[in-house]
């Protein structure tokens, strides 16, 4: 037993464990417990029962997902499994940690995964910049297969199962699990309408489960430890543990493996050390560039996707961006807003176009050319990017930080216009 | 197989493609048989000539395309999608600088100032010598240790003024990647 199943076995001061250390650490009791008879039923239950929540920014149930795969005895229906590592999203850095740390946890999450849904095949859609995760994951799946634990009748339950590690090419959009399947198909990776489903036409129009590297890295703990276990980890509602990370000017940024529940303040105080001297905090994303900004009133809130989401954010990647009150509110949304206006695919008109307006007016805030009627546009854009107006989640994403940054920081958005300069600097 | 065909603008010269090498072919087989169609092997493709070539020409997308029997246009397509597909000749390494939110808020931009005049380019060009290309990155997702950036295959974390200054030099010790 456990109170850190996802990191227990990471230490960046050394390489990751390679199989054997992995196993006698403990690892792959998860998998052997398929070995011993556990049906994709009894699996799936229990991933149910456990109440783990997609840990890549929606937090849709992880079993609920994987229940939507049409039901089938034909197992000559292929089926697929993906993971989706293009972790790309502004200020988040959990997914690195995994991959690099401790590979073989991934792949008997995957392995967990793929036997529940019955996939046969797996890729790993991994950020083409991460060549660290790269070379780590190709060690462990080269180890795995050698050992059986990939490959035909794995664990001896008659299951076949293997993995093909794709790596990308820098594109913040194929985090948009639709896009994603378009891009391993060979396609430009611009999202795809909903209905259909993955869960029922995704890769090659075949069924697929597309889950974040943390969501699969739950997997192992819930099978070796059972579901009670699992819960007596979280409280407020969320069940297990969550990677949350601190960045900006704290005393000891990082990323930590912490129960739900756990309050912002003891993750940016106790574990982050606290602002740097010099430094108060302004406002923070709670996770990531895509949340809504909360304020040091915030700070008592536990990290439970409930409490977060009724201060309006959303809990999203658990990694927290720091703005401090030396630098420029607007600045910081304008550089996020720069991120999203070059990340857009291009595909529909209110991001294609929109965004690309309010990057073009905070780069006109910032060098003193800006106006009260530029600072409206920007209001008029948080409800024409918004949720429901646009393909996919991207521009929405954008809204968040915009739209909660218009209304906590109206003077310093003011006085960009009023000084005709950035008053930090 | 298609023999594709395309007429650059400039010159009007009618461009075909290359030979693939040797070793490019072998490469994109493999890939080949990860994979159930032609089609999705292309940006993989693309990767595998960039490595040997160092970008992707004209002739090599033809070339690219030709092996693989996909439209030239939808290739193309591909490639222009994807940040780190390189379309024009880069130097012998690439330097990606992250520009996003937690480096900026850690002072990015200063470091990145002592970059360009240390390497004489700003973001997009090539350093005289062809050794440095320089490109903005999304968040290269190492926030806790900003500003960050990778030069080649290496990452290079809390990065400062000084040292930048300390780094060049090594790095081009180090030679090509």
């Amino acid at each position: 037993m456990t109170d850190r199943p996802l990191t227990k076995n990471i230490d960046l001061s050394r390489g990751a464990l390679s199989l054997k250390e992995y196993v006698a650490a403990g690892g792959y009791a998860g998998a052997r417990a398929i070995a011993n008879g556990l049906e994709p039923s009894d699996v799936l239950e229990r991933v149910k029962n456990s109440g783990l929540k997609g840990r890549g920014g929606a937090g849709f149930p992880t079993g609920l997902k994987w229940s939507f795969v049409p039901k089938s005895d034909d197992v000559s229906i292929q089926r697929y499994l993906v993971v989706n590592a293009d972790e790309m999203e502004p200020g988040t850095f959990k997914d690195r940690m995994l991959m690099e740390g401790d590979p073989h946890l991934l792949i008997e999450g995957m392995i967990i995964a793929a036997y529940t849904i019955q996939a046969t095949r797996a890729f790993i859609f991994l950020r083409g910049e991460y060549f660290d995760a790269e070379r780590s994951i190709a060690k462990a799946i080269a180890e795995a297969r050698d050992s059986g634990y990939l490959g035909r009748d794995i664990f001896g339950t008659g299951f076949d199962f293997d993995i093909v590690l794709h790596t990308s090419a820098g594109r913040y959009i194929c985090g948009e699990e639709t896009a994603l399947l378009n891009a391993l198909e060979g396609k430009r990776a611009n999202p795809r309408a909903k209905p259909p489903f993955p869960q029922v036409s995704g890769l090659w129009g075949k069924p697929t489960i597309v889950n974040n590297v943390e969501t699969l890295c739950n997997l192992p703990g819930i099978l070796a430890y059972g579901v009670e276990w699992y819960q007596s980890l979280g409280s407020g509602g969320d069940f297990g543990t969550k990677l949350f990370g601190v960045s900006g000017r704290v005393n000891t940024p990082g990323c930590w493996e912490l129960p739900f529940g756990v309050s912002i303040r003891e993750v940016i105080e106790g574990y982050g050390g606290g602002m740097q001297e010099g430094y108060a905090l302004k406002a923070f994303l709670p996770g990531g560039g895509s949340t809504d900004f909360l304020t040091p009133e915030h700070l008592d809130t536990p990290l439970t996707y409930t409490a977060i989401g009724e201060l309006g954010s959303r809990l999203a990647t658990g990694t927290m961006i720091l703005l401090d009150d030396k630098t420029c509110p607007v600045g910081m949304i304008g550089n996020l807003m720069k991120f999203f206006a070059h990340e857009s695919c291009g595909f529909c008109t209110p991001c294609r176009d929109g965004l690309p307006w309010v990057d073009t007016i905070f780069r006109d805030l910032e060098s003193g050319k800006g106006s009260f009627k530029d600072i409206d546009v920007l209001k008029d854009h948080v409800g024409y990017l918004g949720p429901g107006r646009t393909f996919c989640a991207l521009a929405p994403g954008a809204t968040a930080p915009l739209g909660s940054g218009l209304r906590l920081f109206a003077d310093e958005f003011a006085a960009h216009v009023s000084g005709a300069k950035c008053p930090y600097h | 197989m298609q023999q594709h065909v395309i007429a650059s603008s400039s010159t009007n010269a009618r461009l075909r493609a290359r030979d693939l090498t040797a070793e490019e072919i072998a490469e994109i087989e493999h890939e080949l048989t990860l994979y159930p169609t032609k089609q999705a092997v292309g940006l993989e493709a693309l990767k595998i000539v960039q490595r040997h070539q160092g970008w992707v020409s004209d002739e090599s997308m033809l070339a690219i395309a030709d092996y693989l029997s996909v439209p030239v246009s939808e290739l193309e397509g591909v490639a222009t999608f994807f940040n780190l597909i390189f379309r024009r000749p880069v130097g012998d390494k690439v330097i990606l600088f992250c520009d996003s939110v937690s480096c900026w808020i850690m002072g990015c931009d200063k470091v990145k100032k002592r970059l360009s005049e240390h390497l004489g380019i700003d973001y997009g060009e090539t350093s005289a010598g062809g050794e440095y290309t320089l490109i903005p990155v999304p968040c290269l997702g190492d926030c806790d240790k900003a500003p960050v950036m990778m030069v080649g295959e290496k990452m290079h974390r809390n990065l400062s003024c000084e040292s930048i200054d300390s780094l060049l030099p090594l790095s081009n010790a180090e030679g090509s990647k």
